[in-house]
């Protein structure tokens, strides 16, 4: 061995460049394909993201929410202000991206809880809410006017969906207790009965609502 | 169930599954720690990296070791990124800049995991897999290591010799993280994380928008971030991203994961000083402050104290995940900056002045309740050498612990310890606050901003990785200044840490009289906790007073 006649300080950052190697082979690959392979095997749906289907086409996967807005009058104006589509359950704020939701961009605003922009925004969207919804500003949830920490969030509390359930049925031409029974079977306890909050996932319930005819 | 019932059912379980893995997973690192016998496998890296493993180190040695396993790793890490673009599963990310490379290298090596970067816009798969998440579990195994030799110093007698490096770090990754985290990441997977090596691909949405869905092996990597109170999100959004933490039961189980063996490593101390009340007595005082810091942030957040915003949006959700809500937001966010763990499911910069300002404190405490995996350890029995110290002080006799004399010597490593994160977070934080472009980074401005800043000094300083992401942090400036912070902070206490073993380790054991202070009683307890408070607490308050507390009393 060569080594042997090296500097001791040499012999010493070789051995561990030698043993980084090794733990690399080990953790780095072996264990990430181990573990994609049995997850490949096990779990397909959930490991590739849990993706919906609507007509045999993928259009999302159930734990990244989306947006609902109307086409662009023109789609090459990035300053024309999205307008949510009244036919869909809204989702939450989102500050993903430009237009929210962009799950290449997953981001919270950062707003500090005393910034004047957090504060302005949060009344803007209670007053857009309460118009679009046809509702009273009181009776509009926290979380529809908050963006949440990933900005993909596919979830809103019960009372938001509920609330939006005589604009969808009006603009739907539904009856609203139709509706109303779908949001119902939508609804999601806390996991094992005590975990996290009670949440209605959008992209499963507007998927539920597209098939309703 | 009413909420306030399923938040208190969410904590106490969490407590009661803590309190089940404490002597089983306590005991069995003490055994692994302490066994004579190397595996096959083991025999066979030892073979393989060149190292000798029955050889028995002196400090110096082991503290040599350590160095070099980590500059290599740095270097290796860093040229990794730097390469991206060459190699195979880059899925089109492009080289990363040499000044955020640096500062992410020196951040996953060290345990910090603080990200200056978003990862689904930067980072490729294999960097991922092969480059970030290796560090996951070797500087995870390298704090457990440096606290293992700290314990052989009181355990030892007369020896200049505190174990072997290679040994200690091959043995904590292959008996204990990599077993873990392989049915951990399927757990996971099970539940909605994703493993896969898809490429970013483009969808038409629901609407008939178009969408990028991403992919990635998400699930191996997270498992080991939370176990390793790592912290490095595959995401920006991190632990908030469905992606990587998709339901309330997920979230749960990745608090339990970045708490379980910071808190089952005082049973580990206990067994191997061959005396279990001591570990009783450490894992007392990590539990006291973590109750108190629980109580303190889900209380501010709950009853938006102090906001504006929470109190126009009827609840502080600006930042967090609906299917998490504010209790299990709260919970997550006082375990990660109380370890080093820095993962967040909820975005800090957005939580009240009170709420914040204890994350800060948390971690200005020096991650010790429990801490990261073996560097809270390390940093508490610092901290109680210094309370049996001033215990000595009051009733005159030469102060000892464990059979141990805690002589100038040992003050002096233990004093140097306490004194190097304060010294980092303060003169970085202050030197940033008076450079006009630094302070610029500040997203939002005044009081809050300050805490940004501060936030960042600290995380870094403390190797904790979270952050008031406000902060535009990604410049050459905080870069550089940030990865400084994250070095020194996890080197220099590591120097003292093994100069104080060795230091120990070559005392004869003094044998117990009736005016020896027993470490294991509540007094102790009390005392210890008595102690951080003041000593490491009261450091901070300054530079508290100036963001949170000044921000909160407006």
């Amino acid at each position: 061995m060569t080594s042997r006649f090296l500097p001791s300080v040499v012999r010493n950052h070789l051995a561990a460049l030698r043993m980084l190697l090794v733990f690399t082979v080990i953790t780095g690959i072996a264990y990430p394909l181990l573990v994609t392979g049995v997850a490949q095997a096990a779990f397909p749906d959930r490991a590739n993201g849990s993706q919906v289907r609507q007509n045999g086409k993928t259009v999302g996967s159930s734990l990244l929410g989306q947006n609902f807005n109307l086409p662009k009058k023109n789609p090459d104006d990035p300053k024309e202000a999205a307008k949510p589509d009244p036919k869909w359950f809204q989702p939450r704020p989102s500050s993903a991206g430009d237009s929210g939701y962009d799950p290449t961009s997953s981001s919270a605003s950062n707003l500090g809880p005393n910034s004047d922009d957090l504060v302005k925004s949060v009344k803007d969207r209670r007053a857009a809410v309460a118009a679009f919804d046809k509702v009273d500003p009181k009776d509009v949830p926290a979380d529809a006017v908050t963006a949440s920490g990933s900005g993909l969030d596919p979830d809103i509390s019960p009372a938001y969906a509920y609330e939006q359930v005589e604009r969808v049925a009006r603009t739907r031409g539904l009856s609203a207790a139709v509706v109303r029974r779908l949001v119902a079977q939508h609804v999601q306890d806390r996991a094992l009965g005590f975990l996290g909050e009670p949440r209605v996932n959008v992209i499963e319930l507007n998927l539920a609502l597209a098939r309703l005819r | 169930m009413n909420d306030t019932l399923a938040g208190w059912l969410q904590v106490l379980a969490l407590i009661g599954a803590l309190a089940l893995s404490y002597r089983p997973l306590g005991d069995y690192l003490a055994r692994i720690l302490t066994s004579a016998k190397h595996l096959r496998a083991e025999r066979l890296i030892y073979r393989l990296g060149g190292v000798d493993g029955d050889a028995d180190q002196r400090w110096i040695g082991y503290l040599r070791s350590v160095l070099a396993f980590s500059l290599v790793s740095v270097l290796f890490l860093y040229g990794f990124m730097r390469l991206q673009n060459h190699l195979l599963l880059s899925i089109g990310m492009q080289a990363v800049a040499p000044d955020l490379s640096f500062n992410t290298a020196v951040s996953f090596v060290t345990n910090t995991n603080w990200q200056s970067y978003s990862g689904e816009s930067t980072m490729g798969h294999l960097v991922q897999m092969a480059g970030l998440a290796v560090q996951n579990f070797v500087s995870a195994a390298v704090g457990i290591a440096v606290v293992t030799a700290l314990i052989r110093g009181f355990t030892r007698k007369k020896t200049d010799r505190v174990g072997n490096f290679w040994v200690d770090l091959t043995r904590i990754v292959l008996r204990v993280l990599l077993p873990l985290s392989f049915v951990l990441a399927l757990v996971l997977v099970a539940n909605g994380v994703i493993e896969n090596f898809h490429a970013v691909h483009s969808i038409s949405t629901i609407a008939g928008d178009s969408q990028s869905l991403t992919g990635g092996p998400v699930a191996s990597q997270e498992a080991i971030k939370e176990l390793g109170t790592n912290g490095g999100g595959f995401y920006n959004a991190n632990s908030a991203h469905p992606f990587e933490n998709p339901n309330a039961f997920t979230n749960w189980l990745e608090i339990y994961l970045l708490l379980v063996i910071g808190f089952a490593l005082p049973r580990t101390f206990g067994r191997m000083v061959g005396d279990n009340r001591q570990g009783y007595a450490v894992v007392a005082v990590m539990g006291l402050i973590w109750a108190a810091s629980v109580a303190v942030v889900t209380f501010n957040e709950l009853h938006s104290v102090s906001s504006a915003a929470g109190h126009a949006a009827g609840g502080m959700m600006e930042g967090k995940e609906q299917r998490f809500g504010v209790w299990a937001s709260a919970l997550f966010a006082v375990s990660t900056t109380l370890t080093s763990c820095g993962a967040v499911d909820s975005f800090h910069d957005s939580y009240t002045p009170g709420g914040g300002g204890m994350t800060i404190f948390n971690m200005m405490l020096g991650e010790i309740a429990p801490g990261g995996t073996g560097s809270g350890l390390y940093g508490i029995l610092v901290l109680a050498i210094v309370a049996v110290f001033i215990a000595g002080l009051m009733v005159g006799r030469t102060p000892e612990y464990l059979g141990k004399k805690l002589r100038g010597r040992e003050i002096k490593f233990a004093s140097l310890y306490i004194l190097t994160t304060p010294a980092i977070v303060l003169v970085g934080s202050g030197i940033a606050m008076a450079l006009p472009g630094e302070r610029a980074a500040m997203a939002n401005h005044g009081a809050h901003g300050f805490s940004e800043v501060l936030y960042a000094f600290t995380s870094a300083a403390n190797n904790n990785g979270s952050a008031f992401a406000g902060l535009s942090a990604n410049t050459v400036w905080y870069n550089t200044a940030l990865g400084l912070a994250m070095l020194l902070g996890r080197f220099l206490p590591m120097v003292f840490v093994l100069a104080l073993a060795g230091s120990l380790a070559s005392q004869q054991p003094v044998p117990v009289t009736a005016g020896t202070l027993p470490t294991h009683r509540p007094q102790f307890v009390g005392l210890l906790t008595g102690v951080i408070l003041i000593v490491v607490g009261l450091t901070y308050f300054p530079a508290l007073a100036l963001g949170p507390l000044a921000e909160g009393l407006q």
